[in-house]
Order: C-alpha cells, then structure tokens, then sequence
C-alpha cells in the first residue's frame, strides 16, 4: 500500500478551511458547532472517495486554493459548487471521484456556480481533533489546521485511507442523488421560537416579499435586505440558544440567518429556523442574490432530512456494487465469512444472514 | 394576546426543541433548567446532540434521521414539567479564579472607583466577597454569563470599546461581571487579569466552567499571577473547584 497523501498549499485561496460535520455537545459552554456549510455535499464527497461520510475535508469558498501533491497517492472529488477544478490543468468534473499523486497539482479556475466546494479525499484531512471534531473556528482559533484558513507553505497531510479506495476511482454521483440547488428555490422555514414576538404585518413581511443578501455573509450568518419586519413589542430576549438557520431579527427588522459559525447564544428574536436541508442550499448563493422564504410544517422539515439521508444511503449502495465489481470469491469460510479477491488483494466478506436464491 | 404558560415547549427547526421555564433572569427558573439538561444528558436518546441550557430555556439539539421528533416532543414535554427545581443538588460547586487586580491589565479600575465614589482597594474588596452564580455560557467559548455581582459596583461600558482585549481580562459592564475568555474586541470596564484560561484547547477539559456553578474571585499579588500563568502555560494547572453546602 502507497502512504497516505500530503499536500503543499502553493496558493491558499480566497477562504479555505478543514470541516468535519461540526463540533457538537459543547455548545452549553459557549462552543460553536463550526463544520460544513453545505453539509449533504461535503457527505456525498466523502462517500464517493470512500470515507466515512463525516471524515475532514477541505472547504473551498468561491476562488480555490493550489494544492500541491507531495506525496502518496489517494482518490479526491470535489462536491458543491463548480469552482473550475482541475487536475494538472485539466479540468475535472465535480462529484466524481479521480485518482491523484505525488507531483500532481489540483487547482480551481472560475467560479461558474455557487460559493462553497468540498475538496475530499480518501482517508479525510488529517488535523488534531480538538473537542472531538477537526472543523476550523476561526474566530476562536479552535480546529483545523492552526485554527486558522490554510496559507502559502502550509502542508496537510490525509489520513489512512479505508481498505478499497482505489478501487473508488471513476465513481460518479448521479444527478438524482446531488441536491438541488436552484438558487431561485424558496427557503423552506420552520416558525421560530419567538414567532409570537411579530405582528401580522411583519409576518406578512417575512413570508411576502424578498429579501437580498447583504455584503455581510459570512460562516457565521447572512444579513438580508429588504422590507422591514416588524415586532409587536421589543426586539431583545433574554439570550438563549440559536439553532442552525435561526433567522434572527433585531431591532433594525432585517433578518440574519445564523448559519454553521454562529454563535452559541444571542439575545435577539427569532423569527424562524431555516430547514436544515435550505441553510446548504443558502450557503451556495451569494451576496446582491435575492431569496424568499415560506413557511412548512415539521413533517416536510423532517422528510425533507430524511430524503437527503436516503440520497446518501443510495450512493453508498452504488459505492458497493462499483467496488465490488470484478471480485472473485477465493475462499468460502464458516461463520459467516468468506475471502476474495480485488484487484489481486484478498479481503474478508462476513454476513450476518443468508437468504434461498428464488 | 393570552398570558404565556410555563414551562413551554416550542419547535425551533427540524433538529432542535426548546423547553421554556420563564421569562426572567431568576436563579430558581435557570435551577430548573439545570435539572432538565441534567436528565436530559443523563436519559440521551438515538439521535441526541446537545443539550444547551441558557437563563431561562434548555435546547436540544437532535438528528431528526434517528431520532422520532413527534416521540421526542411528548418526553420532553412530560419531563420538562417533572423536573423539579435541582432537587438533591444541595452542594454548590465553586470554581476559585485568582485574579491579579488593577495595573496594566485592570487599567479601568480607576474608572469603577470614580463611577461608584469607592476607593479602589474597596472595589476589589467588594468584587471578590461575592461568589457569582454562572446562568450559562456563550458569546464566546467559556465566557460565563454570572450574576450577583455586589450592585455598588455597577458602572457603565466604556463609550468606545478597545479592539482587544487579552484573554482572561476580568471586567464589569453595567450590573455584570465577566472574564474574556479569549482575546476579543469589548467595551468591558476592565479591572484586573486572571491568569487561568477559561478556555484552551488543548486542555483536557478545554473548558471547566459549567452553568450552574459558582465563580469565587480571589485577590493575588504579581508573584502568585506569574506562578499561575506558567503553571498554565505548562498545563500543570488544576483549577481549585470547592464543593460546598448550599446555605
């Protein structure tokens, strides 16, 4: 087996950072989950490289770094937006899974679609785990690779990739399985904790007319634009929880979408939380776009996660039957087990049933 | 519009349910709180993430894949009204945060003294005779929301906040006291610099400080600051946390 893969960072980008899924059960003492923006495309990338689906990856915003490879050899896709990747200056398509090497150089071009890509590569990004995640916060310098975005001369290196990643090499996504990211879709919104802290008229606001996102949106919120919501009374709560997709309206009436760098707490209303599955797709659109919001019922919240989880499900599924594809069965075994053979490397099957071939 | 009924239960996205004691910064509701995160971490369920408890309202977070949120919403909504307020918590558990007060870190303490007509030894006699209740954590990793600061104390913001602030500052603004838990811009009026990170990584645990303790402030001179910091420096610093009888 080749070592596992490292990188030299030739040219860092406009903001790239290591994400995992988030650094959960520390938020009651002020930690930030942190993690992917949009995370069904940075699970499906990791999936296709053949990760466990939350493994570290590289998350690429907007103009994308120059990655050197120094040594090893993996499989990398890149998932989310189109940022123009490419292998040696060849471009590559995303969401589909090609082999790279020492001495080979990844780059991105032109942004043509969305803000945020996932770089992912069989074995993940190895960084510290810090209170059980490897996502980078910058804000409090916590995980990643310094606590900081990746800079010129930084080295990263991947971890031990999981046993059949080659044979991962040419894997796609198909289209169906992707999320949808129609950037002219509705925000799905559940009713927040504060619903009752608005008029009618804000409502009506809120769920009416459109709003622009402002210059201000960043990992941690997007700040819209547009008509003012209104509040039956005042603005501030005693500060409490903000979930992911809180949409927070101050004083002002315009609302901020809280997103995965937000903090943990904050004293401002909140208006409704933004479906899990539309705080992905809002992390891809960028700044003078417009967006509206419309309100679901919880049922549809949840199918909607649930179909994403499917989606994932059914990747693995066609993961399986691409890798297994030319496996010759070497030696059957009892107990449930039975070795073949890949590419000239034996492996151990176990099963737990057997079922009568009709 | 009808009076609120506490506690309350309330949806706050597909993966996220808030359960609501009241509507006031009040020791016995965020008791209450406690209790519920307590019994919340302690039954977990498929599924469970977190379990965030502020002043006056826990939020559990959840995977609505694994988890059955309408099964959830009914357990909650039972536990949230048997949970009485810390039963059997009789013994406090005090975090002691040595503080060296004044000088080039505590360069505000004149500031209090003027506002509140004090003598500045009295300021960091009056800070430090109080223990303070933690409410909750936030804002920043590790920073605790404290309450029962002695009110003589109470001074406003600085009217132009400094750009930064160095980690473990220990200031007042208005009826509260806090210490900056990592370096971060602030208007705080700041009195004096504990050398014990609230907040570091790479210590296990990075953050000792849980809601529902209590933070006692301790008067140190320049020798025992320094010992403290390099102690922490080297990681060899065991924070003193007392268990006491509630009174």
């Amino acid at each position: 087996m080749s070592g596992s893969l490292a990188l030299s960072v030739q040219m860092p980008g406009m903001l790239t950072t290591v994400q995992d899924s988030g650094r959960w059960s520390h938020q009651g003492q002020g930690m930030p989950v942190a993690g992917a923006m949009d995370m069904q495309s940075f699970r499906l990338g990791n999936i296709l490289v053949g990760n466990e689906e939350n493994a570290a990856a590289l998350e690429v915003t907007l103009l994308g770094p120059t990655l050197e490879v120094t040594e090893g050899e993996a499989v990398a896709a890149v998932t989310g937006a189109e940022l123009g990747f490419k292998v040696n200056g060849a471009p590559v398509p995303n969401w589909t899974a090609v082999t790279v090497r020492a001495g080979d150089v990844l780059g991105f071009g032109s942004p043509s679609f969305g803000c945020r890509a996932y770089l992912c590569i069989s074995g993940g990004v190895d960084v510290p785990l810090v209170m059980g995640s490897r996502s980078t916060y910058t804000r409090a310098k916590v995980g990643g690779y310094e606590g900081r975005a990746l800079k010129k001369g930084d080295t990263l290196r991947c971890g031990e990739a999981a046993p059949l990643w080659r044979r991962c090499e040419g894997l796609v996504c198909p289209a169906e399985l992707r999320p949808s990211r129609d950037p002219s879709a509705p925000l799905r919104v559940l009713p927040g904790p504060q619903e009752d802290c608005f008029t009618d008229k804000g409502l009506a606001s809120f769920y009416g007319t459109e709003y622009a996102i402002s210059n201000s949106a960043d990992r941690m919120g997007y700040r819209m634009d547009g008509e003012p919501i209104e509040h039956s009374g005042p603005a501030d709560i005693i500060s409490d929880a903000i979930p992911l997709g809180a949409v927070q309206v101050p004083g002002h009436g315009q609302p901020i979408v809280m997103l995965a760098d937000r903090q943990t707490t904050g004293g401002y209303t909140k208006i409704g939380v933004v479906c899990s599955v539309d705080t992905s797709a809002l992390a891809q659109r960028l700044p003078g776009a417009v967006v509206s919001f419309t309100r679901v019922a919880l049922e549809e919240a949840v199918e909607l996660v649930r179909g994403e989880a499917r989606a994932r499900d059914g990747l693995r599924a066609m993961r399986a039957a691409w890798r297994s594809s030319g496996a010759r069965p070497v030696q059957a075994r009892p107990s449930g087990s039975a070795i073949i053979r890949v590419d000239g490397v034996e492996h151990a099957v176990c099963w737990e049933e057997i079922e009568e071939v009709k | 519009m009808p009076d609120k009924v506490y506690p309350r239960l309330l949806g706050a996205g597909d993966g996220c349910l808030v359960v609501e004691y009241g509507e006031a910064i009040d020791m016995d509701v965020n008791r209450r709180v406690a209790a519920l995160a307590a019994s919340v971490r302690e039954m977990g369920f498929p599924g469970f993430l977190d379990a965030v408890p502020t002043y006056r309202s826990l939020a559990v977070y959840f995977d609505p894949v694994v988890a059955d949120v309408k099964a959830l919403q009914r357990r909650l909504g039972g536990m949230m009204v048997s949970t009485g307020a810390g039963a059997g918590s009789s013994v406090r558990r005090v975090v002691v945060v040595p503080v060296l007060y004044g000088g080039d870190d505590g360069t505000d303490l004149e500031n209090v003294a003027a506002h509140t007509g004090l003598a500045a030894d009295e300021v960091v006699r009056r800070h430090s005779a109080n223990d303070c209740y933690c409410y909750m954590l936030g804002f920043t990793p590790g920073f605790a929301y404290l309450g029962g600061m002695d009110p003589s104390l109470e001074t406003p913001r600085l009217k132009n906040p400094r750009e930064l602030i160095p980690a473990g500052s220990v200031g007042i603004a208005g009826k509260q006291t806090g210490i900056y838990s990592i370096a971060s811009p602030g208007g705080w009026q700041l009195i004096g610099r504990t050398p014990m990170m609230m907040f570091d990584q790479d210590r296990d645990p990075a953050i000792f400080l849980e809601a529902g303790m209590w933070v006692r402030f301790r008067p140190v001179d320049r020798a025992e600051f320094d010992a403290v910091e390099s102690a922490t420096a080297g990681r060899t610093y065991r924070p003193e946390i007392l268990e006491e009888e509630s009174a």
